[in-house]
C-alpha cells in the first residue's frame, strides 16, 4: 500500500479514537446539570472521567499534528478555511480543561457553580465545532486552486455541515449517558441508563442521517457495508442498554461510531478536502501529502508509538475500572478547609 | 491592522503566555518527582509533604500549560497556513512526534499520578511521576527541534518550490537545537528554582517567631531550590555562550541586533546599558558602560575578531535575498515594497539584556536566601519576604525576554536563510508570505477572545496559587489524609511515617496516629471501612 494511503487511514483512526474517547467525556460534561442533582453527584460524574479526559484530548492534538506532518496542504486548507468552528473549539477546550482542575479548589458554591457552567459549555461547543470541521472535510469547502477558501468566514456553516455537527453532538451526548451508567453505581446509574434508553433513537438519528448523506453523495459500494454496521450497532446498543447491559451498549456504540468513521473517510478517499467549486481544486491524498521520506519516517514513529499509546492508555482505564458512587467522594480538598 | 500584524500579535501573545506556564511545569514536575523519590526511598514524611505541597502548585499550573498548548499547534494552520503548506514536510514531523511520543505520555501519566495515590503500588505511582515529568522535557525537545529548524534549516532540500525533508536525524540533531535545548530547559529549572525558594522563604519568615511543625519542609525546599538555581544558571551561561557563537555564524543579523550594532567593529564592544533610542542612526552615542572587545569574544571566542554591523549586513542580505518583496497582491500593502532586513532593534537590544540581567539577578537572590537562612536563621526584616516573593517574577521575565529576542531577532524571516556555506539553498521564507488568506475579522476575533480568556484564567491561576501558598501544608494534606499516612510532627520523621515499605498510601497508617489526625474526630477509624465504600484519597 502506498504510504499516503497508510497515513489517510492513520488519520481516520486518530479521529475515530478521538470521537470514541472524548465523545463520552464531552457527553459527561453536557449531562452534568441533567444527571447531577447535587454537588456530590456532579463530582461523581466528573470523577468518572477525571483520570482520563486529558489523555483522551491528546487524540485531537495528534490528529492535527499527524495531518500537519503527512498532509500539510490538508492541514493548512482545513484549519484556515474552517477558522471559526476551530476557534470556538479551542476556546471551549481551554475553559473546560481548566474547569476540571480548578472546580474543586475553592470551597464555595458560587465558585463550583461557575465552573460547572464552564464545563457544560466547554463540553457542548467542541462536539458542535468538531462536527462542522469533520463535515467540512468530508463534504468539501469552496477552495481555489491554491487550496485557500473563497468567500466568507462562514463557508463552513451550511445545512449539511450542521447535520454533521448534530451528529457528533448527539453521539457524544448518548455515549456520555451510557458511560455514566457504566462507570457509576446507585441512583445516578439508574437515571443515566433510563436517560440513555430514552434518548438513543433521537440522538443517534443525525449520525445515521449524516452517514447516509455522505454515502449518497460520495459513497462507494463497499461503504454500504460500514453504513449497515453503523445502523445495526445502533440498534444493538438500544437493545442492550434497555436490557441494562451498559458495557455491551457502550461497546455497540463504539462499533457504531467506527462504522460511521469508516463510511465517512471511505467515501472521502482519495480526496482529503474536496473543493465545492471545482473538482480540479480538490486536495487528494496524492497532491496534499508530504514526500515519501517524511511519510516513511512518520510511519516508523507511528508503528512504535501508537501501540504503546494504546497499551498505556488502556492500562489507565484498567487501573480506574471501578464504578464510582457518592460514598467514594471525599470531603473537598481545599485550602479554606483549614484555618492556619 | 492587516492580517499579518494581527496574526503576529496573536502568535506573540499566545506563545509568551504559553511559555509562562511551560517552564514552571517542566522544572517543578522534575523537582516533584525528585521529592517523591526521596520520600519513597527514605520514608521521611518531610519529603511527602514537599511532594504534596509543590505537587499541588504544579497541578494548578499544569492545566494552564496543557490547554494553552493546543492553541500553539492549531494556530499554525489557522493563521499561518501558507507557512504550514510550505514547511509542513519538514516542520510537521517533530510536531507530530511531540504529540505521539511525548504529549500522550504526559497527559496519561499525569492522570494516573493525580488519581493514583491509593490505586497504584507506591513505586508504580512514583514511576508515573517520572514518566510525565520526563515527558514534559521530551516535549520541549521536539518543539525546540521544530523551532530551531526555523532559525537554521537543515536536513532538507528545495524541491518543486518547497523544502523536502532528507534527514530526520539532521533535523533532530540540528546544532541550533542542541544548544537551545539545554538553554531552554535550564531556563525552566531556573523558574522552578526561584519559585520554590521564594515561596518556601516566605513560609519560613511568616512563622519565624513561633513553633512551626513544617519548618523542615521549607528549609529543605529552600536548599533544593537554591542549588537547582545555581546549577541551572551554570548551564544557562555555558549553553547561552554556545548559542551566541552559533548565532554569529547562522544569523549574523540577529547577533548585530542583539547589540544594536550599527557599524562593523573590530574588535566589537558590548554595552551593558543604553540611555536613549538604540535604533537611532548614530546608535553608538546612546550606549554607556561599554566593555571593550566583549562582543567579539561572545561571537567567536576571540577578543579581536570582527563583528558585522547592521548597516553592512543589510547590503549583504539585499544582494542575496532581494531588495523588494514580490509584487504579489496576497502580500497586501507590502507587495513590491522594499524588504526591511533590520529587526526591531530596541526590542532585540533590551530583550537580550533583560534576559541576561534578570536571569543572573534571580540566581543571586536564590543563593542569598540560602545564605540568609543558613543554620536555622530566619531574617526578621520585612524586606526579606518582599525580596523572596518578588524574585519569582525575574526568571519569568528573563525567559520571555529571551524568546521575544529570539523570535523578533529573526524578522523579517519566518524561516531564516542558512548562510553557512554547507547550508540548504533556497530554504527560507518571509514572515509576510507565511500568513493565511483569511479575513481580518477572523483574526481579530481570535486575537481578542484568546487574549481576554488568557487574562481571566491568568488571574484565576495566580489567585489559586496564592491561596495554596497561604494555606501551607495543611491545605494540601487535610488532617484526614495526614493521619492515614501516619503524619505526626516533623521530628517523628522517618520511622513511623508513611514509608515503612507499605505497598500503597495506607501502608504506614496502622498504629501511628498523628496529632492533627486525632483533633479531627471524623477520621481515625475510617480505614477499617470496607474497601468498597472508602472515599478515594483523591477526587476532583
Amino acid at each position: 500500500m502506498e504510504l499516503e494511503v497508510v497515513w489517510f487511514v492513520v488519520i481516520a483512526f486518530l479521529w475515530l479514537g478521538y470521537l470514541f474517547l472524548e465523545g463520552f467525556d464531552f457527553g459527561v460534561g453536557m449531562l452534568l446539570p441533567v444527571l447531577g442533582r447535587d454537588d456530590t453527584e456532579r463530582r461523581v460524574m466528573i470523577n468518572t472521567i477525571g483520570p482520563v479526559w486529558d489523555g483522551n484530548e491528546v487524540w485531537i492534538i495528534v490528529a492535527g499534528g499527524a495531518t500537519f506532518a503527512a498532509f500539510p496542504a490538508w492541514y493548512a486548507g482545513l484549519f484556515s478555511a474552517a477558522y471559526l468552528p476551530l476557534l470556538f473549539v479551542l476556546l471551549a477546550l481551554i475553559g473546560r480543561g481548566v474547569a476540571f482542575e480548578y472546580r474543586g479548589k475553592v470551597e464555595s458554591d458560587r465558585w463550583r457553580r461557575a465552573w460547572d457552567k464552564v464545563i457544560v459549555i466547554g463540553s457542548t461547543v467542541p462536539p458542535i465545532g468538531i462536527g462542522f470541521i469533520i463535515a467540512s472535510t468530508v463534504l468539501g469547502l469552496p477552495l481555489d486552486a491554491d487550496g485557500n477558501r473563497v468567500g466568507s468566514a462562514f463557508a463552513a456553516f451550511r445545512w449539511d455541515t450542521l447535520l454533521g455537527a448534530l451528529a457528533v453532538t448527539g453521539f457524544s451526548l448518548l455515549h456520555g449517558a451510557v458511560f455514566i451508567a457504566l462507570k457509576t453505581d446507585g441512583d445516578i446509574r439508574r437515571r443515566a441508563r433510563r436517560l440513555a434508553t430514552a434518548i438513543l433513537p433521537v440522538a443517534i438519528l443525525p449520525v445515521a442521517a449524516f452517514a447516509v448523506l455522505v454515502q449518497v453523495r460520495h459513497g462507494s459500494d463497499w461503504t454500504y457495508a460500514s453504513l449497515a454496521v453503523t445502523v445495526a450497532a445502533a440498534l444493538v446498543a438500544w437493545w442492550r442498554i434497555g436490557a441494562g447491559r451498559e458495557g455491551q451498549a457502550f461497546a455497540a456504540l463504539g462499533v457504531a461510531i467506527t462504522g460511521t468513521v469508516v463510511t465517512l473517510f471511505g467515501a472521502l478517499f482519495p480526496d482529503v478536502l474536496p473543493s465545492t467549486l471545482d473538482a480540479a481544486n480538490s486536495l487528494t491524498v496524492h497532491n496534499a501529502s508530504s514526500g515519501d521520506y517524511t511519510l516513511t519516517v512518520m510511519t516508523w514513529v507511528a508503528a512504535f508509538g501508537t501501540p504503546a499509546v494504546l497499551v498505556y492508555q488502556g492500562w489507565t482505564y484498567w487501573v480506574f475500572r471501578k464504578r464510582i458512587k457518592t460514598s467514594h467522594i471525599p470531603a473537598p480538598h481545599t485550602a479554606q478547609q483549614v484555618s492556619s | 491592522m492587516e492580517v499579518l500584524e494581527l496574526a503576529r500579535w496573536q502568535f506573540g501573545i499566545t506563545t509568551v503566555y504559553h511559555f509562562l506556564m511551560v517552564p514552571l511545569t517542566i522544572g517543578l514536575a522534575v523537582l516533584v518527582a525528585g521529592m517523591q523519590t526521596a520520600w519513597v526511598r527514605t520514608g521521611n514524611e518531610r519529603y511527602l509533604k514537599m511532594t504534596k505541597f509543590w505537587g499541588k502548585l504544579l497541578l494548578v499550573n499544569f492545566a494552564m500549560g496543557v490547554v494553552t498548548g493546543i492553541v500553539q499547534e492549531f494556530q499554525f494552520g489557522m493563521n499561518w497556513s501558507e507557512y504550514s503548506r510550505f514547511v509542513g514536510d519538514v516542520f510537521g514531523a517533530p510536531l507530530a512526534m511531540e504529540g505521539l511520543v511525548a504529549f500522550f505520555v504526559e497527559s496519561v501519566f499525569l492522570g494516573l499520578w493525580i488519581f493514583g495515590w491509593d490505586r497504584l503500588p507506591k513505586r508504580v505511582h512514583l514511576a508515573c511521576a517520572w514518566a510525565f515529568s520526563l515527558a514534559t522535557v521530551a516535549s520541549a525537545y521536539f518543539i525546540l527541534a521544530a523551532n530551531s529548524w526555523m532559525q537554521h534549516p537543515v536536513g532538507a532540500e528545495f524541491v518543486d518550490g518547497k523544502p523536502t525533508m532528507t534527514s530526520i536525524w539532521a533535523v533532530l540533531t540540528n546544532n541550533t537545537a542542541m544548544a537551545a535545548i539545554p538553554h531552554t530547559v535550564a531556563g525552566c529549572f531556573a523558574v522552578a528554582a526561584v519559585f520554590v525558594v521564594g515561596i518556601a522563604a516566605w513560609r519560613l519568615w511568616r512563622k519565624r517567631g513561633e513553633h512551626d511543625e513544617h519548618r523542615a519542609v521549607w528549609r529543605s525546599s529552600v536548599k533544593l531550590g537554591a542549588w537547582t538555581g545555581v546549577v541551572a544558571f551554570a548551564v544557562l551561561v555555558v549553553s547561552g555562550d554556545f548559542q551566541g557563537k552559533l548565532m554569529f555564524q547562522q544569523q549574523p543579523m540577529k547577533m548585530a541586533a542583539a547589540e544594536a550594532l550599527c557599524e562593523t567593529e573590530q574588535p566589537a564592544s558590548f554595552s551593558i546599558i543604553a540611555v536613549g533610542d538604540v535604533a537611532d542612526a548614530d546608535c553608538e552615542s546612546v550606549k554607556t558602560f561599554t566593555v571593550p572587545a566583549l562582543l567579539s569574544f561572545l561571537a567567536e571566542g576571540d577578543f579581536s575578531s570582527e563583528v558585522k554591523g547592521v548597516q553592512d549586513l543589510v547590503g549583504e542580505y539585499q544582494d542575496k535575498y532581494g531588495s523588494h518583496y514580490p509584487d504579489d497582491p496576497a502580500l497586501g500593502e507590502l507587495a513590491g515594497k522594499p524588504v526591511d532586513y533590520v529587526p526591531n532593534l530596541p526590542v532585540t537590544y533590551w530583550g537580550f539584556r533583560i534576559m541576561i540581567g534578570f536571569g543572573a539577578l534571580s540566581t543571586l537572590i536564590g543563593v542569598a536566601t540560602l545564605w540568609l537562612t543558613r543554620g536555622g536563621r530566619i531574617p526578621g526584616g520585612r524586606w526579606f519576604p518582599w525580596m523572596a516573593l518578588g524574585s519569582i517574577a525575574l526568571p519569568y521575565l528573563a525567559n520571555s525576554a529571551g524568546w521575544i529576542f529570539t523570535e523578533m531577532g529573526r524578522q523579517p524571516f519566518v524561516v531564516v536563510p542558512n548562510p553557512d556555506p554547507s547550508g540548504v539553498d533556497g530554504v527560507w521564507m518571509y514572515t509576510a508570505m507565511a500568513v493565511s488568506r483569511v479575513s481580518e475579522g477572523e483574526v481579530w476575533l481570535s486575537l481578542v477572545s484568546l487574549t481576554l480568556l488568557y487574562v481571566v484564567l491568568g488571574v484565576v491561576e495566580v489567585f489559586l496559587m496564592a491561596k495554596y501558598v497561604r494555606g501551607g501544608i495543611e491545605s494540601v494534606m487535610p488532617a484526614k489524609v495526614a493521619s492515614r499516612l501516619g503524619t505526626g510532627g516533623d521530628g517523628g520523621g522517618s520511622g513511623s511515617a508513611g514509608g515503612s515499605g507499605g505497598s500503597d498510601l495506607r501502608g504506614g497508617s496502622e498504629g501511628s496516629r498523628g496529632p492533627r489526625g486525632s483533633e479531627d474526630g471524623r477520621d481515625s477509624k475510617d480505614t477499617e471501612d470496607t474497601e468498597d465504600d472508602e472515599p478515594l484519597s483523591f477526587a476532583y
